[in-house]
């Protein structure tokens, strides 16, 4: 094996190509070099990887990476591409604060209504899906956004009411406000099933009529003075309508039971506190035009 | 690679088909065609801004991309078909490459003389004289590059005011990127690369060694007639025409013919002549893009030495051996209409009248419907639940219309547009429009209550007599 042909092939080679001079046990090891183009564009990108660490970031260090000289990072890349939306939409923004809320909300074709409703989404879903849920389709205790029913009124203004300051909140004076007692300490156990028959009863559901008849009369003397004498609620006092299809906490037995023992309060901060009036215009814009805006009322005071 | 100049008919072919081509190529963006208002009036127009792609009357929406795809389909099968039948024609014809760099060898002979004197010229120092003739080659290919890479970004804006733009350096930088990297492709391929881009970047030589069969008409040499090859010498030219006489007519004693040489004068002409550089000689080989410029070179020679034309020829690989037992070849048609080419027809012929008809079926009101489902119903305070729809509505035509919406189903359902009290939305022209269609079912009914209920939405244009229509589901308060 070692003598007739490698041998040869190797002498062969050797004369055309030379060997490096390395000699194992009668293996040599030939000069065959990389083509110099190839090692020109390796110390190339040598070259290029050092300018680069010098001047973008590079070196991890303990509390992050050398800053280069640059001073490029994704962070400040990204807070200049929001600085350059937030600066190309400022024009807008301020013509919506300043607009009038409801012709912004009638006017489903105009340029203000648009930024609206599309920067009004991305305030949503920043700040209010958390409790609406992201379709704002709402929860047990959290009101659905896109149904016609409203505690508070559901016109672009009245929304943009509720947004800015709130529901029962400390934190600010013009917060709506709505209580109910814990009927709990007022009525007996039998009163409370027995109104809660009655308002199962206006509210079209299944009922015992007889014990109907008994909560009827403990409804109007404890409850029609918010909910009104047929359940119908009252929006100015944020008294829920009681005879429709809609409950916030739930349209059963023991839920109503609950409701009426204990009595139950939802909590909103005042997003005005935290929102520009571009945003809050833009968010009530918004939510006005999911499916249960309603228009304008005329308030008459007598 | 310094081919020399020839002169003959399949030269005059290529002559043709680089001025058709190119002439298409570089003023097609030019043709004006009238789409009335608000529509560009570039008769061939890849508009991405607006992902619209406008072909003379035809004007294409981004759904119905089909269209580009069942072309590009016909593209393939209409190489299939070429290449199965006539081998590399496309490659030696028509490939912008090989029309490029032909361009480009003709400025270079036109400037640096013929092969002799680019051989010459490619081995000589660098003084003045090549200097001076090296850089008036460069920029005249410069010239022919940039606008090459001109003529491409008019395809996709509105040509007259892009080249305003581009003159006063006011067009989009995209633009004078994509002519950059078509000017440094068109100099470096067309003028340096030339067959190297076919023989080691281009991936159809390889594959189409699988399309070609033995019934392909290829470039070939007729070795039987060409061999022993010599030098030429006077006389020889008698006893080659009674040999290929006795050859046809007489196959039985074509053995007894053979003579001490062949027609072939060893003169090089077809290996000079040839831009990817090889003996067609030598066979039929990967780098071949039977351009047929060493067919005209050699029966250029054939002629002056008096002898009959063909020694290389388009002929098929069963042809060789058939004429090489001395019978006739078979006729090109029969050649070119083998089942394979049939079947590749027909295919592409079925794909064509699809894609014609559906041209012309097409309707021009179309609609997407995306059902909301978050939250799959909305309970409303009456006990009548509500379904949401994101309808898109396309108006592909230059005019604003009214668009009706209505809905089919077995159920009882009611249809509403959020923001309009009437069901009819007027769709600006050449526009989509995006409508909230509210569908409710009334309290108690069976579709408000239960699961899924099927229905059919439609959008009907009145004026013109037009509609589309999708089935969708509507969801009731069991579902989830």
């Amino acid at each position: 094996m070692s003598d007739s042909k490698p041998q040869t092939l190797v002498e062969e080679s050797d004369a055309k190509i030379g060997t490096t001079g390395h000699d194992w046990d009668g293996i040599k090891e030939l000069n065959n070099p990389l083509p110099r183009w190839w090692l020109w564009t390796f110390y190339a990108t040598i070259v290029w990887g050092v300018i680069y660490t010098v001047l973008y970031p590079a070196w991890p260090l303990v509390n992050g990476a050398t800053a280069g000289v640059f001073g490029w990072s994704t962070r400040g890349e990204v807070a200049a591409e929001q600085a350059a939306f937030a600066q190309r939409n400022t024009p807008l923004a301020n013509a919506l604060a300043a607009a009038d809320l409801p012709q912004v909300a009638a006017d489903t074709s105009g340029e203000l209504h648009r930024y609206a409703v599309s920067s009004g989404a991305a305030v949503f879903r920043t700040h209010c899906s958390q409790c609406h849920g992201s379709g704002a389709a709402g929860a047990i205790g959290y009101p659905n956004l896109l149904d016609s029913d409203w505690l508070w009124g559901g016109s672009v203004s009245d929304i943009a009411m509720t947004v800015r300051h709130g529901i029962r909140n400390d934190t600010d004076g013009d917060a709506r406000w709505s209580q109910m007692p814990a009927f709990g300490e007022i009525l007996s156990n039998a009163e409370i099933d027995a109104v809660v028959e009655h308002v199962r009863e206006i509210s079209d559901q299944e009922h015992d009529i007889a014990l109907a008849a008994t909560g009827a009369e403990v409804f109007a003397s404890n409850c029609a003075s918010c909910h009104g004498d047929a359940g119908e609620g009252m929006r100015d006092e944020g008294a829920p309508d009681l005879s429709d299809a809609i409950w916030l906490y739930g349209g059963d037995r023991d839920a109503l039971h609950t409701t009426v023992n204990q009595a139950r309060f939802g909590v909103m901060p005042a997003w005005g506190a935290r929102l520009s009036d571009a945003e809050v215009a833009a968010v009530a814009t918004y939510v006005h035009q999911l499916g249960g805006g309603e228009a304008e009322i005329e308030k008459v005071h007598p | 690679m310094f081919p020399r100049r020839v002169s003959g008919r399949f030269r005059q072919l290529k002559w043709a088909i680089m001025a058709v081509t190119l002439g298409i190529y570089y003023l097609t963006p030019w043709i004006r065609w009238d789409r009335g208002p608000n529509l560009p009036d570039q008769a061939v127009l890849i508009d991405l801004a607006q992902r619209r792609f406008y072909f003379f009357f035809i004007e294409i929406w981004p759904h119905e991309f089909y269209f580009v795809a069942g072309l590009l389909i016909m593209a393939g099968l209409g190489l299939f078909l070429f290449t199965s039948a006539l081998g590399r024609v496309w490659c030696g014809y028509t490939c912008p490459q090989t029309v490029w760099v032909d361009l480009f060898i003709l400025v270079e002979r036109w400037i640096e003389g013929d092969r002799n004197a680019r051989i010459r010229l490619w081995r000589q120092s660098w003084d003045i004289h090549k200097w001076r003739l090296r850089l008036t080659k460069w920029l005249v290919w410069l010239l022919i590059a940039a606008a090459t890479g001109g003529a491409w970004v008019f395809y996709f804006a509105d040509a007259p005011t892009l080249a305003g733009q581009l003159a006063t350096f006011q067009a989009p930088a995209v633009a004078y990127t994509s002519i950059g990297v078509l000017v440094a492709t068109t100099f470096v391929f067309g003028g340096f690369m030339r067959e190297q881009v076919c023989n080691y970047m281009c991936p159809w030589p390889r594959i189409q060694a699988a399309m070609m069969d033995d019934g392909t008409i290829t470039v070939a040499y007729r070795d039987w007639r060409g061999e022993p090859r010599g030098k030429h010498r006077k006389g020889a030219k008698a006893a080659a025409a009674s040999r290929i006489a006795t050859a046809y007519a007489a196959p039985e004693s074509a053995a007894d013919a053979v003579v001490q040489q062949g027609d072939c004068i060893d003169c090089m002409a077809c290996v000079n002549v040839c831009p990817a550089g090889i003996d067609i000689r030598d066979g039929q080989q990967m780098e071949c893009i039977t351009c047929a410029l060493c067919i005209d070179a050699c029966d250029d020679m054939m002629d002056r030495v008096g002898q009959p034309r063909g020694l290389i020829g388009y002929l098929a690989l069963t042809d060789e051996t058939k004429e090489r037992a001395g019978e006739p070849p078979v006729p090109m048609l029969r050649h070119v209409l083998r089942p394979r080419t049939i079947v590749y027809t027909v295919l592409w012929s079925l794909i064509g009248v699809g894609l014609v008809v559906a041209l012309l079926m097409r309707s021009d009101i179309d609609m997407t419907v995306a059902p909301v489902r978050n939250p799959t119903y909305v309970l409303e305070p009456d006990g009548s639940v509500r379904n949401i729809y994101d309808v898109r509505l396309r108006n592909m035509s230059n005019v604003p219309r009214d668009f009706s919406l209505s809905l089919t189903s077995d159920a009882a359902l009611n249809l509403s547009l959020q923001g309009e009290d009437a069901s009819t939305v007027s769709v600006p022209a050449n526009e989509i429009l995006l409508q909230r269609v509210y569908v409710t079912a009334a309290p108690g009914s069976s579709a408000a209550t239960g699961d899924h209920t099927d229905l059919t939405l439609m959008v009907e244009d009145f004026a013109a007599g037009t509609s589309a229509s999708v089935a969708t589901t509507f969801n009731g308060r069991v579902s989830q």
